[in-house]
């Protein structure tokens, strides 16, 4: 739910400074408030991992984590989010070198890869089901399911603002400092992907 | 009114100058038209102007602080002898339940909210937040999420699980109208409320500046709020896991405090103390900072230390991540973890103490008036201190396993919450009211509103600390007659409750007062109390842009110190210029075209549509994809509209874009 805040801070309150750079610090008001937006969110996911570390081993009933993960197929899909870093950086430095089409093509291409990852979860997350392993069969599937569904609302929330991003550059209708609210998003998105490599360490690949 | 834009001549107006040329926007450009200069009652629901947001979160918040004093009524009236019939178990349950929500959620962290938006950029010398619309949409969404709460009252019964609400007693099975279900939700809202505001303070203190003050000249009120604000964008996320994994167990069957399938019911209590801790010190820091601006307006002396005040404000909050589990010592954690929080908690004790040392010294040898919001901000040294005392009772471990789940913690909460939080919070009404209104608040009914309050909140939770050594427990709803240790001091505790009933209406009476009265003792000068800090050095109330000039800072109590200055000879301090003086100074100098934020629907949009989720999740699937949509559509509209109405909408074109903007944040 607090992921709709970041769409706010991506650039469209900039009043007064945009452009400018006329604040106390010299940083950015939307930088900042991004940066602490995703400290906020540091804990949030600290606490969905606790619950999950906390409740992992708990399934009384229905399938265990060795039962249902298929690592390789997981791996294949954590590459491709991890891809999506790669080409958000050059969305971000296309956006910097003021070259809005390669900007526009690289958000395009991250936003696909992005999708091809939730695609993935959906996937997975029916095949698990398939296994015997539903939201409320053990404290195993409930916290699993929250915490990589909640993973999996940012990327999709992350998503929309990158094709609401390249929508809006088509457009002209990004107020202040393009680059700027496209190094935004880029901040959001890098902070969701580091998250996942957190998951997967914890969750996929540590035995539970 | 919402001035947009406001030209200045080249040539100086006089001083108290009547209201100068306004150049508005002749159509507003956006997604959609934007409000206009709007009259009447949409001047303040399309607002984003900070001291309108802070005065409604101070309406809205006083009304919440009725509510929750009539629930707490209630449950001293079913207590005041013995088998009271004023109310059933479960009535009593939600009862202090919603009392203690009101109180925390619905009254404190509100009011401080309105302190906050009103004064910080006063204080720190900006035209407004950072992010305004952001502000307005913290404000409407608190609001709603307040009434979403409430609304439980009138579809099925409240929440009744206490407001720490321990899972699995708060489960479905053991809780099951729809009571905490509004509660989960509820405080869902107004924790992203919390979390967008915190945001936005926070980088209003840190870039919104006013050129020349840094850190250590931000007012020690500034200072305190910035250190509640990183403890709300850290504390706030762990209550939202929290009330997910509630929420989820509630409507979705989520397995999450099921004991049956294993679940650990410590779970919820770490994640709640994890965030109920750091609300602690949420709750009482605004009012720190707030008797910090008082005791030296009133001492005629600066605040003695004032760095340690603010250091130790940030230690405070560093130190209580650390001491969560000194709310569960009677669950069991085991020694080691027992022996560290119990230290923590006893170390915590230490920057706390500095406060007072502070406040005491800064009051030592000075020239003291005993104004209503002096007394006030004595009371809270005097009260904060011996519910301050009983908490390091709490600290040691042994001693607190007896103290648990009795009326003597119900005791030391109330002291440092009633009298620490709410004393300073009426300091800072008796202290601001004349630079919000510019009407000065009677002291005659002043005095009477403290000293009713002081009489009656010690007579209220003073008997507590005796019935609770005595073991009488929390959340009891009837005692019977043969407890004769307890009655007599029951009956008192609830013959307290009159005292605060009357201190509260005396307040309210002065304020009705004080606005219908001509009489001139309700006027006020411009600089009434001899203030110290920059918000005292614009009118009463300030102009919607706040300063006509804004002023650069070469000192910490930059006010005091453009007002007097030490005579080279003899040493003497001086004064060099009035506050009229300095104003009229400011006037001549006025910026030229001051461009401010222009009024937004958005905020309302974004923020209705949470509650509509809220709805959604409780009674039908269906809403909730009704509120994501207006969500949806509400963020995108926002996005989609500048924050400030562009050059080209403007009628005349009032001049390059360059020179009407860039003065906003200097």
């Amino acid at each position: 739910m607090s992921t709709a805040v970041a769409e706010h801070n991506t650039g469209h309150d900039d009043h007064g400074h945009g452009g400018h750079g006329h604040t106390s610090t010299g940083l950015s008001n939307n930088k900042l408030a991004m940066w602490l937006f995703l400290g906020s969110e540091c804990l949030l996911f600290g606490g969905l991992i606790s619950t999950y570390m906390l409740y992992r081993g708990r399934h009384p009933k229905g399938p265990g984590p060795d039962q249902v993960f298929s690592i390789p197929f997981t791996s294949v899909s954590s590459f491709v989010l991890l891809m999506s870093s790669l080409t958000m950086v050059l969305a971000v430095s296309s956006a910097q070198a003021r070259e809005m089409r390669q900007t526009k093509l690289w958000l395009t291409v991250t936003a696909l890869l992005g999708a091809t990852f939730v695609g993935g979860q959906v996937f997975e997350f029916t095949e698990f089901y398939r296994k015997g392993l539903g939201f409320t069969t053990s404290l195993f599937g409930s916290s699993f399911y929250t915490l990589t569904g909640f993973h999996g609302v940012h990327v999709t929330v992350g998503i929309i603002m990158l094709m609401a991003l390249v929508g809006m550059l088509k457009a002209e209708r990004v107020p202040g400092d393009k680059a700027e609210v496209v190094e935004l998003v880029g901040l959001y998105w890098h902070f969701v992907d580091i998250v996942w490599i957190l998951i997967f360490t914890l969750v996929y690949l540590i035995p539970a | 009114m919402a001035i947009i834009e406001q030209p200045r001549t080249e040539v100086a107006l006089p001083a108290g100058a009547g209201a100068p040329a306004l150049v508005t926007p002749k159509e507003a450009k956006g997604m959609f038209a934007r409000p206009v200069q709007p009259q009447g009652w949409r001047d303040w629901v399309f607002t984003v102007d900070h001291k309108k947001i802070g005065i409604m979160y101070g309406v809205a918040s006083f009304v919440f602080f009725i509510v929750g004093g009539i629930e707490a009524g209630l449950i001293r009236l079913q207590l005041a002898a013995p088998n009271g019939k004023v109310l059933s178990a479960d009535q009593y349950n939600q009862m202090f339940t919603m009392h203690a929500t009101t109180m925390v959620f619905l009254f404190v962290m509100p009011m401080a909210s309105a302190f906050a938006n009103y004064f910080v950029p006063l204080q720190i010398g900006a035209r407004d937040v950072a992010f305004p619309r952001i502000n307005a949409f913290g404000l409407w969404t608190w609001l709603l999420g307040a009434i979403f709460v409430n609304l439980s009252w009138f579809l099925g019964g409240s929440a009744d699980g206490g407001w720490f609400m321990y899972a699995p007693n708060s489960t479905r099975l053991f809780s099951p109208s729809h009571g905490i279900d509004f509660w989960a939700l509820g405080l869902q809202i107004t924790g992203i409320a919390s979390l967008t505001s915190a945001i936005n303070l926070i980088v209003t203190c840190i870039n919104m500046r006013a050129p020349g003050m840094s850190l250590f000249k931000m007012p020690i009120f500034t200072w305190m709020v910035m250190v509640v604000q990183f403890l709300l964008v850290f504390a706030m996320p762990v209550i939202t896991v929290a009330l997910f994994l509630l929420s989820f167990s509630r409507s979705f069957g989520g397995a999450f405090f099921d004991v049956k399938q294993g679940a650990d019911p410590l779970l919820w209590q770490h994640l709640f103390w994890i965030f109920g801790h750091p609300e602690v010190y949420i709750l009482i820091l605004p009012s720190f900072g707030i008797v910090s601006e008082v005791l030296p307006v009133f001492s005629r002396k600066p605040l003695f230390g004032y760095k340690f005040v603010a250091i130790s404000g940030a230690a405070i909050g560093f130190v209580g991540w650390g001491v969560w589990a000194h709310h569960m010592f009677a669950s069991g954690l085991g020694p080691i973890s027992v022996l560290v929080f119990s230290m923590a908690t006893m170390m915590i004790a230490v920057p706390t103490g500095v406060k007072i040392i502070n406040w005491t010294m800064t009051m030592w040898g000075g020239k003291l008036s005993f104004t209503t919001a002096m007394l006030f901000a004595i009371g809270l040294i005097v009260e904060f201190t011996i519910g301050g005392l009983s908490g390091v009772t709490h600290a040691v471990a042994p001693s607190d396993t007896q103290q648990t789940d009795t009326y003597y913690i119900v005791a030391h909460f109330h002291y440092v919450l009633f009298g620490g939080a709410i004393f300073g919070l009426f300091s800072g009404f008796y202290y601001w009211w004349p630079k919000m209104f510019n009407r000065k608040l009677d002291e005659r009914w002043g005095k009477a509103n403290f000293w009713l309050m002081v009489i009656g909140m010690n007579l209220t939770f003073g008997p507590m600390h005796i019935i609770g050594l005595q073991g009488q427990p929390r959340r009891m709803y009837q005692y019977d007659e043969a407890n004769v240790h307890t009655r007599f001091w029951n009956a008192i505790s609830s013959i307290g409750v009159i005292f605060l009933v009357l201190g509260i209406s005396a307040f309210i009476v002065n304020v009705i007062i004080t606005h219908r009265s001509k009489h001139p003792r309700y006027q006020t000068t411009l600089d009434p109390w001899n203030a110290r800090s920059l918000e005292w050095m614009t009118t009463n109330p300030p102009a919607v842009h706040n300063f006509d000039a804004i002023p650069t800072v070469h000192e910490l109590d930059e006010f005091f110190h453009r007002k007097y200055a030490e005579d080279h000879e003899t040493g003497e301090i001086r004064q060099v210029a009035t506050a009229e003086e300095i104003l009229a100074d400011q006037q001549a100098h006025a910026d030229k075209n001051i461009h401010l934020p222009s009024p937004s629907y958005w905020p309302l949009v974004v923020s209705f549509a949470l509650p509509i989720i809220g709805f959604g999740v409780i009674y039908n699937p269906i809403i909730i994809a009704v509120g994501a949509a207006v969500a949806i559509l509400g963020i995108f509209g926002w996005c989609m509209e500048p924050s400030v109405a562009p050059t080209e909408d403007y009628e005349p074109p009032a001049s390059t874009p360059d020179s009407t903007t860039k003065e906003l944040t200097a």
